[in-house]
């Protein structure tokens, strides 16, 4: 699960990463009651989960309080587009204003799993503020990663290898030391899956501060942190997706035109799969679990029904817990009570196949029965064709 | 022969007395009956503050040490809820039992990494979590997988998936073309067991003559195995990779990304599996087809 950058900014100086003096506005009024508080010149940057605010306009450096409430006001209620919202963009509901910072210097911290050593990762480097991907191609040895055990948890001796790695100086050793360590705290006791300041910033008066911070959530973990769970802003998500992920399906919104329904997510990719080789392409990804039930593959028609861009149902099940006989009643049910305006090509194989299929033949509706994936794709643009 | 399991494994279920667990240990004891005139079976099951009660004619144990002394298992099968898995797999750890396979999804990420760093000095092989089990036809099945659609012979399946492993194993069938094991890794971006200890087991199993593997886009597993397979596995593989017209960034952070050295699309991993020397299909119809022609039956 994402956050906002105010959300993770606000979690992190609860655990002692120190984070630019600001506040979270949702409107030109609270945005310069929280300037007045600042001293200086004042940062207000919109609140959208995709990166590349700045670019995008979303980001602007201001002189006073009235200057910030005019800037908040433009900014809210703006549809920000970055090179990661696609061309609809964003809209801006908060803004995080916050005190501007005399950079000296621009860093990279970050924290990861490195999934080949199942080990979190740290990650440094002296070029902040780009793309860490840009960094880790055009200049690999500038980026130092650290495995950590998760056993012991971090020793100051690898978090001051960092803070030297970062070239800062001795006066700012002690506080790299701390802001690294807390940084680890953070991404062990909250369950992140990933952390990154980016950048982290050296002053010029010999602060370390953390400008940006993107951090994501271990959705397994998420039962053990109601306050986190609560940060959700489903707003920034596609709304088919919430709407699936509120059936407790596993749903992703794709750009092609086969509506899919599998049980699975390994079998679910290979049904993409073979749309594609077939010649048309998968509208979504969709597993329904390995459990389905009616009511599961009723609510699983409604959301493939409400993509306007799907042609065609594909369904494509392994019966193994799940039965086909019990699917293909599912199917029928569903299909009688949600309005299914498009061709339904069905391909099951496992348990009680042959009962499945009969259910299917004699329910008066006209579905297509496809016999192994290959042979169901075809069919799948044949009824496309038509 | 086969590996991980066979007519002699003795399973613990874990979380034999919930819904999940006790309808797949029943599931088990069915194929045993079956399929493998009584060999591989459960013998017990655990689930704290139930130990006395008797589930389908076997004893239900407080801990797995128990279960462990009074009925000889040598390998655990665990359906605990993730919350209290990576426990579960823990206790199964200390009562040294070889082998532990557990099918629950949704375990936080830290709990394994905890996991995983324990195991590093153990001997246990972990199988999972987030996997459909094992099966070794004929002989025992420790998992969820529908048992009917296997067949004795001499093909090791090694998958990240489940329900695309039944596919494979289906297409391997229908081409007459039986599995000496069928191994469910699991899907989790932290798992016991990756490709290699397996492929080795493979390599060193006489009676499996070709491997096939199944794999899906993220991290680099598949393309790591298929490097190290090259200089190490003398049988013929077959391999296969799901995902590919998976949209990029959707289920992990680029950091993720760069540690690993590239995002880990399908195509890069079938393009190094390939020139490694595995016969790699593009279609996921044709994995069973793909083997028989390799096989040239």
């Amino acid at each position: 699960m994402n956050i906002h950058e105010y959300q993770g900014k606000e979690l992190l100086a609860k655990f002692g990463v120190s984070v630019p003096k600001g506040g979270v506005a949702s409107t030109p009024e609270e945005a310069a009651e929280i300037a007045k508080e600042l001293t200086g010149k004042v940062v207000v940057k919109a609140q959208i989960h995709a990166g590349g605010r700045g670019k995008g306009g979303g980001v602007k450096l201001v002189d006073n309080v009235s200057e910030a409430k005019q800037t908040a006001s433009e900014i809210l209620g703006m549809n920000l587009v970055t090179h990661q919202t696609g061309p609809e963009g964003r809209l801006v509901k908060k803004v995080w204003v916050e005190e501007a910072s005399d950079i000296s210097r621009e860093l990279y911290l970050g924290i990861v799993l490195d999934r080949s050593t199942g080990l979190p990762t740290i990650m440094a480097s002296t070029e902040g503020g780009m793309d860490i991907e840009e960094v880790a191609e055009k200049f690999p040895e500038k980026l130092l990663k650290i495995p950590v055990d998760p056993l012991l948890g971090i020793w100051p001796s690898s978090a001051r290898k960092i803070a030297y790695s970062l070239g800062l100086p001795d006066n700012l050793i002690k506080d790299g030391v701390r802001f690294i360590t807390n940084l680890y705290k953070f991404y062990e006791e909250m369950d992140a899956s990933l952390v990154e300041i980016n950048p982290l910033v050296q002053t010029k008066d010999d602060r370390l501060l953390a400008l940006d911070a993107k951090v994501n959530f271990d959705d397994n973990a998420l039962s053990r942190h109601e306050d986190v769970k609560e940060m959700r802003d489903t707003d920034e998500e596609d709304p088919l997706e919430v709407k699936a992920s509120s059936f407790n399906l596993n749903y992703i919104k794709l750009d092609g035109e086969v509506g899919c329904m599998v049980n699975g997510a390994g079998l679910a990719m290979a049904t993409m799969d073979i749309i594609k080789l077939a010649g048309s392409s998968p509208a979504n990804f969709l597993d329904v679990g390995g459990g389905a039930s009616r009511e599961m593959v009723e609510n699983a028609f409604r959301i493939l029904m409400d993509d306007q861009a799907v042609r065609a149902v594909f369904i494509n099940v392994f019966g193994g817990i799940l039965r086909c006989d019990i699917l293909a009643q599912g199917v029928v049910d569903a299909v009688k009570s949600v309005n299914v305006n498009v061709p339904v090509i069905i391909r099951m194989e496992g348990t009680n196949v042959e009962e499945g299929r009969n259910i299917l033949e004699s329910s008066g509706l006209d579905f297509k029965v496809g016999n192994g994936m290959a042979d169901a794709a075809q069919k799948v643009v044949e009824a496309l064709k038509n | 022969m086969s590996i991980l399991i066979d007519k002699e494994t003795r399973v613990v279920v874990q979380g034999i007395t919930g819904r999940e667990g006790g309808y797949h240990a029943k599931q088990c004891m069915n194929y045993s009956k079956e399929y493998a005139s009584g060999g591989g079976n459960v013998v017990s099951g655990v689930t704290p503050g139930k130990g006395g009660e008797i589930f389908e004619g076997t004893p239900v144990f407080n801990t797995v040490g128990q279960a462990v002394s009074e009925t000889g298992a040598n390998a655990s099968l665990i359906f605990v809820p993730p919350t209290f898995a990576a426990d579960a797999i823990l206790e199964a750890i200390d009562a040294e039992l070889p082998l532990v396979i557990c099918i629950t999804e949704g375990i936080p990420v830290k709990d394994m990494m905890y996991v995983k760093r324990y195991l590093n000095d153990k001997d246990t092989i972990l199988i999972g979590p987030n996997c459909p089990g094992v099966i070794t036809p004929g002989e025992c099945k420790m998992g969820i997988m529908p048992g009917h659609i296997h067949k004795q012979g001499s093909i090791g399946v090694i998958s990240k998936s489940g329900t695309l492993t039944y596919e494979v194993v289906s297409q391997l069938t229908e081409q007459g073309l039986g599995q000496s094991t069928c191994v469910g890794i699991g899907g989790d971006p932290i798992i016991g067991t990756m490709y290699v200890e397996l492929l080795t087991l493979f390599e060193e199993d006489d009676d499996t003559e070709a491997i096939i593997m199944i794999g899906e886009i993220g991290g680099t597993a598949e393309p790591d195995a298929a490097l190290w397979a090259k200089e190490n596995i003398t049988k013929p593989m077959v391999g296969f990779i799901a995902g590919q017209t998976a949209p990029p960034g959707r289920r992990m952070g680029h950091a993720g990304a760069i540690i690993s050295g590239g995002e880990g699309t399908a195509q890069e991993k079938m393009k190094i599996m390939s020139e490694s020397g595995i016969h790699v299909t593009e279609s996921p119809a044709e994995m069973g087809l793909t083997m028989a022609k390799v096989l040239g039956v």
